[in-house]
């Protein structure tokens, strides 16, 4: 068999071979390894891309015209409020122009056994979501005489959130910077280190202390955990991937946020990559379309290309191009000609664009090659 | 405490605004208080409106008191004797006009049958609910809302006898449907707005059915023979002006058949039609180019010596003339001056619009479908007692609009045709379905609206039965000949030596952005380069300093202007990319042409 292979195994791709040789299994004989295989290497040359194939404008085309069918642009979970999902074209907006700031961040949390087959799968949601100081409390109060502010705290939810004042009072004391923080009967009573007395100050210190995180995590605010095949996930609006990741329960391998940069950021530019085809094909399937992944790895690719996550935008990736000419048929065009004729750029005109404004063959499919014939003078 | 206010004013406030809008309300009713104001409380906002402004949209309901109408039959006797008004009921506060506002706090029962206590007002009739074109389409209540939308705005796109004066009107754009007919199947609407006096469609007979798939998506069949006896056939009116207009210097437009050596004199045969008047003769027969009106006016800038010697050879043609593709007769001349007394000529012409392939017809459900083929009489399908539908209309149109009123609207027309009577199609008043049915059965048909048909090329029957009756349709103003419209070579714009745009100017059919694409998609660059040629020069091209350099025709000889003595060599671009270059040159940009040979 390995004799068989040897003429084969440099014309594909080792996964491929490895997954054909499995397929075939020990006893195929000799001859049929090698008919095998020639089928095989005649189908992979099929399938490759041509040379002079226009990909940049069949990938265009392909995601472009379905997206003209596309409908429902967001997508809500039953009973939960501000828990809805940007979903059909304006998601596919969203992450091909690149945008740092989504309409609707959020992530999947995956857990480890046993926690995914549900055991507290309530408590693990809750700790996961952020809880705000004004969220358990019961009335804050200014008392401008002791410039302090006290804190009623409701300890119905506090309960709920599992916490004691005593632990609230300790967690307080490290998260409300520049506050010293006391227990007095039943309230918190908080005053400013730096002792200020304004009353000004003393009322924006109030507005800063209701935001303070006392449990969970900043940026998660709102957790649905629901059942997806035989395991619980906690899906999350919001979200802080360098956190979750960070939590014993959760399962790294799987957990992924929507949000590409963080995912950048946190994981590193491949790991965004395959977010940007993930989240485009996420809405294509959900839509009920069909699109050929490879068009969406090639914008992926595009996007990726400088290290870094460009959105297809005058900003992004179109300010990559090599022609002027290019650029500036695309948006703001008197932007790039003032730029061109102060750095007495040159256009080389080696893309399609360029050559269809000048009238000359575009350098794809039939236009990629020259042939020069030598005439013979009737000699 | 309740705010008060007027026409969206403060103007007070009361304690008890349920006590203030009872009073208002008896008031109004009483005639003490105008019947034009309305009033309404906003529990909400704990606020009475009370709007006595102009701009409101208002309709009227009967008013109801303990669940008894207070209309009642006696009123019904005056009105019908003449004794009693529409104006003395509303005077009297027995209908009430409401604003949108108002109608929120109030309860309005359909029919007299549904009144309890608790209603306030009854509908005068279920029509008014529906504005003037949605009642204008019978069965309404059997339609799909927004085919009932569709329906009414095709009617106001139908062909008709829009004013009686028509001859003596110089409209724009007019469009007479020759042979109008009133409704077999019509609504109270149609009466009240005598729809019998300005008609806009035909009563034709229809088999639902497809023809060879001359009818597929949308469009329909028509008979050669209804055509030829007077279906669809219609005029076309369009007005030409002419005017003598003033100019500074004494000097004025002239309306005559121009001198030859006038400047842009066309030619003999483009002024033949033309009387020594300059104007043409009523009832010719003219086509594209032939002048209607002949004149010629000053020129547009005066020097030197020519202001002195008006003579004809300064002078320019400026007549009105026949645009490209244009062809009818003309209908008449008038011969008048304008507001400020300079003479006018209006010429209206006339075009005479037999329906053709590609024409636009509707019912009125918004079934509307363009003509596929026009079959000749003989061929058509025909009923087993000889009928000949005039139109064939596909079945496919129905199932995904639900245009149910289509469908009955078809039955109900063939009782009325059987009958000799109308049928009553109002809104929510309609006669039944089922007693339709039942009356055409009587009458010796099918209840259901079935009939056998045989093929009207083989004579065979048809293995189905095939729904056949009658319906109004109406021709639209949508016409091939004014929209037919193709060029291989023709006018290019003087900027960019581009195809010019349009019909009107017998333009270039554009191959856009997206459609580029898909040439490069296909890799076909050679095609798409030669689809791109409309504006292609060559250009000479200065090898030293890469500006486009010029072509001096006498000596034969390419020359920089730049640096005089240099190669050039020639160079084939898009004349839009010379436009661009010389753009940059205006802005003191520099494009040099850098050129490498391509081999």
């Amino acid at each position: 068999m390995a004799d068989a292979l040897k003429e084969y195994e440099a014309l594909l791709p080792s996964g491929l071979v490895s997954r054909m040789v499995e397929e075939l299994g020990d006893k195929a004989s000799d001859s049929k390894v090698k008919s095998v295989f020639k089928r095989l290497v005649d189908e992979y040359e099929r399938m490759k891309v041509h040379a002079g194939e226009s990909v940049g404008i069949v990938a265009a085309e392909s995601i472009g015209e379905p997206g003209t069918q596309m409908t429902l642009n967001t997508f809500h979970f039953a009973g939960v409020a501000e828990m809805n999902i940007t979903m059909g074209l304006p998601r596919i907006i969203e992450v091909l122009d690149g945008r740092k700031t989504l309409a609707t961040p959020m992530m999947d949390i995956y857990l480890k056994r046993p926690y995914s087959q549900g055991q507290d799968i309530k408590k693990i949601a809750l700790s996961v979501k952020e809880t705000r100081l004004k969220d358990v409390a019961a009335e804050i109060s200014l008392n401008l005489a002791d410039a302090r502010i006290d804190v009623a705290v409701d300890d119905a939810r506090l309960s709920e959130l599992g916490m004691t004042k005593q632990g609230l009072v300790s967690v307080l004391k490290k998260e409300a910077k520049g506050l010293s923080v006391e227990l007095r009967k039943e309230l918190l009573c908080f005053k400013a280190k730096n002792k200020e007395e304004n009353v000004n100050e003393v009322f924006k210190l109030k507005e800063k202390l209701k935001e303070v995180v006392i449990k969970g995590i900043k940026g998660v605010y709102q957790v649905l955990p629901v059942k997806r095949g035989s395991e619980f996930v906690i899906i999350t609006a919001g979200t802080n991937l360098k956190k979750v990741l960070s939590l014993p329960f959760v399962d790294d391998t799987r957990t992924v946020s929507n949000d590409i940069f963080e995912i950048e950021a946190v994981l590193g530019i491949e790991a965004a990559r395959q977010a940007v085809i993930n989240e485009v094909f996420k809405v294509i399937e959900n839509q009920g379309l069909n699109v050929d992944i490879r068009h969406l790895m090639l914008v992926a690719d595009t996007m990726s290309a400088a290290g870094r996550i460009q959105g297809i935008t005058r900003y992004g990736v179109v300010k990559n191009k090599a022609s002027v000419l290019a650029k500036a048929s695309f948006e703001t065009p008197i932007k790039y000609f003032i730029e061109a004729s102060l750095y007495g750029e040159v256009d080389k005109l080696t893309s399609v664009v360029e050559n269809v404004m000048l009238n000359q063959p575009v350098p794809v499919g039939t236009g990629m090659l020259k042939l020069v014939a030598k005439h013979d003078e009737g000699k | 405490m309740a705010d008060v206010y007027l026409n969206g004013k403060f103007v007070g406030s009361v304690d008890e605004p349920l006590v203030l809008m009872a009073s208002l309300k008896d008031r109004r009713r009483a005639g003490t208080l105008d019947v034009n104001v309305n009033f309404f409380y906003d529990d909400s906002a704990d606020a009475v409106y009370v709007e006595c402004m102009r701009g409101r949209l208002r309709r009227p309901l009967i008013v109801v008191k303990d669940g008894v109408p207070l209309l009642t039959d006696e009123h019904l006797r005056k009105l019908s004797r003449n004794e009693l008004s529409w104006s003395d009921l509303v005077r009297q506060g027995i209908i009430e006009y409401l604003d949108a506002a108002e109608e929120e706090g109030v309860f309005v029962a359909f029919f007299p049958e549904d009144l309890t206590r608790e209603h306030t007002h009854l509908e005068v009739a279920p029509i008014t609910m529906f504005g003037l074109t949605t009642s204008l389409v019978p069965f309404t209540n059997y339609n799909s809302a927004q085919k009932v939308n569709t329906g009414s705005k095709n009617q106001k796109q139908a062909l008709g006898f829009y004013a009686a004066n028509y001859p003596v009107r110089m409209d724009m754009d007019v469009n007479l449907l020759h042979y109008p007919q009133v409704p077999v199947v019509k609504s109270l609407m149609h009466d009240i707005v005598e729809y019998e006096k300005h008609p806009s469609g035909q009563n034709v007979v229809i088999a639902v059915m497809s023809y060879k798939g001359y009818n597929i998506e949308d469009a329909i069949v028509i008979n050669r023979g209804s055509i030829e006896r007077g279906l669809g056939r219609g005029s076309y009116y369009r007005p030409m002006v002419a005017e003598e207009l003033r100019y500074s210097g004494g000097l004025v437009d002239e309306i005559s058949i121009p001198d030859k050596d006038v400047k842009g004199y066309r030619s003999e045969v483009d002024y033949r039609f033309l009387e020594d008047d300059g104007i043409i003769t009523p009832e010719s027969r003219i086509g594209e180019g032939d002048v209607v009106i002949g004149k010629t006016s000053p020129p547009r800038f005066l020097s030197g010596m020519e202001q002195y010697s008006l003579s004809s050879e300064t002078r320019r043609e400026s007549s009105v003339a026949m645009q490209h593709g244009e062809e009818g007769v003309v209908d008449t001349v008038i011969i008048t001056e304008n507001s400020e007394g300079n003479k006018l000529i209006q010429v209206n012409l006339r075009d005479h619009r037999t329906p053709e392939v590609g024409d636009k017809f509707t019912s009125r459900h918004g079934q509307k479908g363009v003509v596929g083929l026009i079959v000749p009489h003989a061929d058509m399908p025909f009923t087993a007692s000889g009928i000949v539908p005039d139109i064939l209309f596909s079945p496919h149109g129905i199932p995904t609009r639900m245009t149910m009123a289509h469908l009955i609207e078809l039955v109900a027309g063939k009782v009325g045709a059987l009958s000799g009577r109308y049928i009553d199609g109002s809104v929510f008043e309609s006669e039944p379905e089922a007693a339709l049915r039942s009356e055409l059965l009587t009458l010796g048909f099918r209840d259901n609206g079935l009939e056998t048909m045989f093929n009207g090329e083989t004579g065979e029957q048809f293995q189905v039965r095939i729904y056949v009756g009658n319906m109004y349709y109406l021709r639209l103003k949508h016409m091939v000949a004014n929209k037919i419209h193709s060029r291989a070579r023709g006018p290019i714009q003087l900027l960019t030596r581009q195809p010019t745009e349009g019909r009107a100017k017998e333009g270039g059919l554009r191959l856009g952005e997206m459609e580029k694409d898909t040439f490069v998609a296909h890799g076909a660059s050679m095609l798409l380069k030669e689809r791109f040629d409309s504006d292609r020069t060559t250009v000479p091209v200065c090898s030293s300093c890469g500006l486009i350099a010029i072509y001096d025709e006498y000596k034969k000889r390419a020359y920089c202007s730049v640096c005089t003595d240099s190669e050039t060599s020639l160079v084939e671009i898009s004349y839009a990319f010379k436009l661009i270059l010389d753009e940059f040159k205006s802005l003191c940009i520099y494009p040099q042409l850098k050129l490498v040979n391509r081999y």
